[in-house]
């Protein structure tokens, strides 16, 4: 088998209340992947993506990361978590951190790595993602964009297998949405696997190697950019991906 | 003797100041210890009670810790509801008399005043330190979680020492309260300045130049205690500059935020 199934997700629901936000999700993730998910606010996205790893509690259903149900009541969840990064779309960078200790933190804290280690790790991280020379600014010194490519390098600093983004270009204005993506680009790159949650039309083509059109909690579409954008199966989607063409 | 007695207001002041001045100087010594230590420990109790307070329950939690989380959850709750909801006076009255006669334990008075003034400032700052925790932004959780810290780790590394920077004005009005306050232990003989007021007071019968003095010592301590603690206030919030660092070029944008660093300084 040439792609390695990491990440599978089977028949997941989830509840708020009496709500049902997610109905029956079924997908793979394989080693390498760039999955981009796309749909209208309040189809299910973010929730389904903080299922994933586990912010949010899955109603019932399965996880299986690398073979092994992540639902089990046995789950390290914490160690699990180290493996499945997230960035978030308000950043969340830890305010009462300098840039460097935000970076620092997970492989100290969480991982037991020693400081000059942790330090090396961070600053490789911070240096990919151009914030070298911010390492010792608070996170309410920085630009959105900056506190951005920060939190993306706090959360590769632990070296996760995966990485889960959530909007994270949607609390940026245009011009910073720039810098964010092109090192969401450089990482896709390099092989990360990564699932999207985002609103770039143009990002989600070019870079993905699959895309997920979400609407009401189901995945309406699932295939390759050329599928999904070129020539969408289902009327929804076609009808969601035209407001995107008309504007550009 | 009696010929030299002082016959002004000052005279007396004067006479208090040079005949008791060192019995009231202890005095405060003594109150000054009680409040300094009973917040601090009162601190120490509103934190674990605060950490506890907040533990993640879900649906996935396992069913023997959430009872035995329930019944924690319930014990501090009936303790900061009876220790705010009482006199520390007479809690003080309560510890000290009724450890004699429920436990047989001989407490000091010394002793009875600390853990009262101690638990009773728990049970104030257990909400203060519960409500810091709250105002902090649950993005700061989520985001110590996805980086794989457990409970103890956020709150740790995270949550409280972003709260306890929001509540230290708080924990400052705690400790000017206990200044004032310890007054109340003198009920069971704790030496602290009111006590030792008082007794110096009966000697002359001047009651009033005596608490004049006290009131100024008094006013002295939490003045200064509260300037010291604006002060540590300031040095929390941290410099409001930065300094860039080395190879301007790693900086693929280009963007240069802070073209003069300066240090420190607001």
């Amino acid at each position: 088998m040439q792609d390695k199934n990491i990440l599978e997700v089977k028949h997941l629901v989830k509840y708020f209340g009496r709500r049902e936000i997610l109905k029956d999700i079924d997908f793979t993730v394989d080693q390498g992947n760039v999955i981009s998910i796309i749909g209208a606010s309040g189809s299910g996205k973010s929730t389904m993506l903080r299922c994933i790893n586990l912010l949010e509690t899955p109603t019932s259903g399965e996880i299986l990361f690398e073979g092994n149900n992540i639902l089990d009541i046995n789950t390290d969840i914490p160690l699990y978590r180290t493996k499945v990064g997230m960035v978030f779309q308000s950043f969340n960078l830890f305010s009462n951190m300098t840039v460097l200790e935000n970076c620092m933190t997970g492989p100290v804290t969480v991982l037991k790595r020693s400081k000059k280690e942790a330090k090396e790790t961070a600053m490789k991280y911070l240096e990919k993602v151009g914030m070298a020379q911010y390492i010792n600014a608070r996170p309410d010194q920085l630009s959105g964009g900056q506190q951005q490519r920060v939190a993306i390098a706090r959360a590769l600093a632990i070296e996760p297998q995966i990485l889960l983004f959530d909007e994270p270009t949607s609390a940026l204005d245009p011009q910073m949405v720039g810098e964010v993506l092109s090192v969401m680009r450089e990482l896709a790159d390099e092989g990360l696997t990564m699932i999207i949650v985002t609103h770039e039309m143009a990002f989600a083509r070019d870079v993905s190697t699959r895309v997920i059109y979400m609407a009401d909690g189901v995945i309406v579409e699932d295939g390759t950019p050329q599928e999904v954008f070129g020539n969408p199966k289902s009327e929804k989607t076609r009808e969601f991906l035209s407001r995107f063409t008309d504007n550009n | 003797m009696a010929t030299d007695m002082p016959t002004s207001f000052f005279g007396w002041v004067v006479f208090v100041l040079h005949q008791y001045g060192g019995a009231l100087l202890q005095g405060a010594g003594v109150t000054l210890l009680l409040a300094i230590f009973g917040t601090f420990i009162g601190c120490i109790i509103g934190l674990l009670v605060g950490i506890v307070q907040t533990i993640p329950i879900t649906e996935r939690t396992n069913p023997g810790i959430k009872i035995v989380n329930k019944i924690v959850q319930f014990i501090f709750a009936a303790y900061v509801e009876i220790f705010r909801g009482t006199p520390m006076i007479v809690q003080a009255m309560v510890v000290y008399y009724g450890s004699m006669a429920v436990f047989q334990i001989d407490m000091s008075a010394m002793a009875a005043g600390f853990l009262v003034v101690s638990v009773n400032t728990g049970a104030y700052m257990a909400e203060t330190v519960r409500g810091g925790i709250i105002s902090i932004d649950k993005g700061q959780t989520e985001a110590a979680m996805a980086i794989g810290m457990n409970h103890i780790q956020t709150m740790c590394k995270v949550i409280l020492p972003q709260s306890l920077k929001n509540i230290m004005p708080q924990i400052g009005n705690n400790l000017i309260i206990n200044i004032k306050d310890t007054s109340v232990l003198n009920v069971i003989s704790v030496t602290e300045l009111y006590f030792v007021s008082k007794s110096a007071a009966g000697v002359y019968y001047r009651y009033f130049e005596v608490f004049f003095v006290t009131c100024v010592i008094y006013f002295i301590m939490t003045f200064i205690a509260s300037r010291i603690l604006r002060y540590i206030e300031r040095r929390m919030a941290g410099s409001a500059d930065y300094q860039l660092v080395s190879d301007p070029f790693a900086d693929p944008t280009g963007v240069f935020p802070n073209n003069t660093p300066k240090k420190g300084g607001k």
